[in-house]
């Protein structure tokens, strides 16, 4: 894209860019994070997940500040409006995305006090898919590419289906043994929570192919849950 | 202050001037090159484009004010509800269709009642004094600046404040009932307040005229407008609904020029 004729302009997108930039590395860790807390037990690394959410949140505020400066003194038009708009609801799907993350390491310090479950696997399974589909739609974004926007926006069905897969498989958990029945509800609660960070995934795809075609991906989200009711 | 904002553009607009292939030349200068426009009433269309792109010499084609430039001459067609105005048609008549607001409030230096009932008494359009008052009056209310003259309708129309002018320069320009209504760039002159009292009442007239305003602010182009035609270099290089051109142009050329890349 060619320089505005006033370079402060650009300097204000690529301030902002690079406030949604930031936020998107630290998301994308906080999750990766998160799920490795949670197969490791590991308490302290949990701890500090929770900690670095308010640097998430501070970006998303500093952001939404920038948008508005923006908005009101640059009245951005065209391409520059989407940039705007898009950076605007991308920071605040990552900070979703990382509040997620945070309650996932809450979870997994409780669990780290109960006896362990033989359950974390697939939860590990379904944490890698979300995570590279969380770097996939954030790739489409910063390099503007649309067939892999298109790719992320189709793969949510596949984890819609390992989460379908894993609400069953604790199903039988707490079925089988009542015992189980507290850790797996609060599995339930973290494989339900990597489902959502999935689904902004592919928020964040839609955007990153409004940012680059003015339009929206076409056609109904592929949907493949069958645990009905899950919202 | 009430923020302006355009009318929604109309589902099926009706056509009331289209331009085709109109080539100006001011000597050997080929100022407007093939040229494709339609104008619809009802809507108010901008043109946009950076200076010297021939957004004025479009306009002074609607009216016929090319005629009195030396060395300038105008070809293609051009057509008023069908009815071809380059050629063939008086220029008096068809400015009484087709009326005209300039970028500097020109009023004349007579009183504010004589500035309005000017074209009415030139084009005889009036045949005693209640019918005149009837006009003025009724002229002045729908430019909005009938209450705030109301009592002084005597006292010299320079005299106003510059938005007020152009709001009396908008009624000498109705009182001949014309049908289209050209504006060059009419707020350049003006504060935002005044600016925004012009933008409300060009919106209010925008149902009964077709409107076509030359504008350089990107903004008032966005608010007020239905449709935009952006010019550069004597070409139409786009045209569309407002809308679309200042989410999602077509053409990279527009999109430069209403993001603020190039000059
Ligand atoms: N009376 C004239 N004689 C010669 N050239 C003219 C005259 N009026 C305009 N031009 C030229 O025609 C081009 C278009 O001018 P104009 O219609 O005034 O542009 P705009 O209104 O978009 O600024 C410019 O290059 C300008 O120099
Ligand atoms: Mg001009």
């Amino acid at each position: 894209m060619e320089p505005h004729i006033v370079k402060s302009f650009d300097e204000a997108l690529n301030t902002l860019h690079a406030q949604v930039s930031r936020m998107g590395i630290l998301a994308e860790h906080q999750l990766g994070l998160s799920v490795q807390a949670l197969v490791d037990r590991n308490d302290e690394l949990a701890a500090q997940i929770v900690q670095s959410d308010a640097e998430i949140d501070a970006l998303e505020a500093a952001a939404n500040d920038q948008v508005i400066r923006v908005l009101a003194l640059r009245a951005p038009v065209a391409d520059d409006l989407r940039v705007v708009i898009t950076a605007l609801k991308i920071a605040s799907t990552l900070e979703r995305i990382a509040d997620y993350a945070a309650n996932i390491a809450k979870r997994s310090i409780v669990l780290t006090a109960m006896p362990a479950v033989p359950t974390v696997r697939p939860l590990q399974r379904l944490g890698k898919l979300v995570q590279g589909l969380l770097a996939d739609a954030l790739t489409a974004y910063h390099e503007g590419n649309t067939e892999l926007a298109l790719q992320v926006w189709t793969r949510d069905k596949e984890v819609d289906e390992q989460y379908s897969g894993l609400f069953r498989e604790l199903l039988t958990y707490m079925m089988e043994d009542s015992r189980n029945i507290t850790p797996c509800s609060h599995l339930l609660f973290v494989a339900k929570n990597i489902e959502r960070i999935g689904d902004h995934a592919t928020n964040i795809a839609e955007m990153a192919y409004f940012l680059a075609t003015g339009g929206a991906i076409e056609g109904a989200r592929p949907k493949n849950d069958t645990t009905l009711i899950h919202d | 202050m009430p923020a302006t904002a355009a009318s929604a553009p109309q589902d099926n607009p009706s056509p009331k001037l289209i331009a085709r292939d109109v080539n100006v030349y001011y000597g050997t200068k080929h100022a407007l090159q093939h040229v494709d426009l339609v104008l619809n009433s009802g809507e108010v269309t901008a043109l946009i484009g950076p200076s010297g792109c021939g957004k004025s010499t479009f306009l002074r084609c609607l009216n016929r004010m090319n005629d009195g430039i030396e060395g300038c001459r105008v070809e293609g067609s051009i057509t008023l509800d069908g009815q071809d105005i380059v050629r063939g048609v008086d220029p008096i008549l068809l400015r009484a269709r087709i009326g005209m607001v300039f970028q500097r409030p020109n009023p004349f230096p007579k009183s504010i009642y004589d500035n309005v009932a000017f074209g009415p008494r030139l084009h005889g359009l009036v045949s005693g004094k209640d019918e005149l008052d009837e006009i003025v009056v009724g002229s002045l209310r729908r430019a909005g600046l009938y209450e705030e003259v109301k009592d002084r309708l005597d006292a010299i129309g320079t005299g106003l404040s510059g938005g007020q002018q152009q709001r009396l320069c908008i009624a000498r320009a109705i009182a001949v009932s014309p049908e289209v209504i050209l504006m060059d760039e009419p707020c350049s002159a003006l504060d935002p307040i005044a600016t925004a009292v012009v933008e409300e009442l060009i919106d209010e007239l925008r149902e009964k005229y077709t409107i076509i305003i030359v504008t350089h602010s990107m903004q008032q182009a966005a608010r007020i407008s239905q449709r935009t035609a952006f010019f550069h270099l004597g070409k139409v290089i786009e045209t569309g609904l407002t809308e679309q051109i200042f989410t999602n142009p077509r053409e990279k050329l527009t999109q430069g020029y209403i993001t603020g890349r190039f000059g």
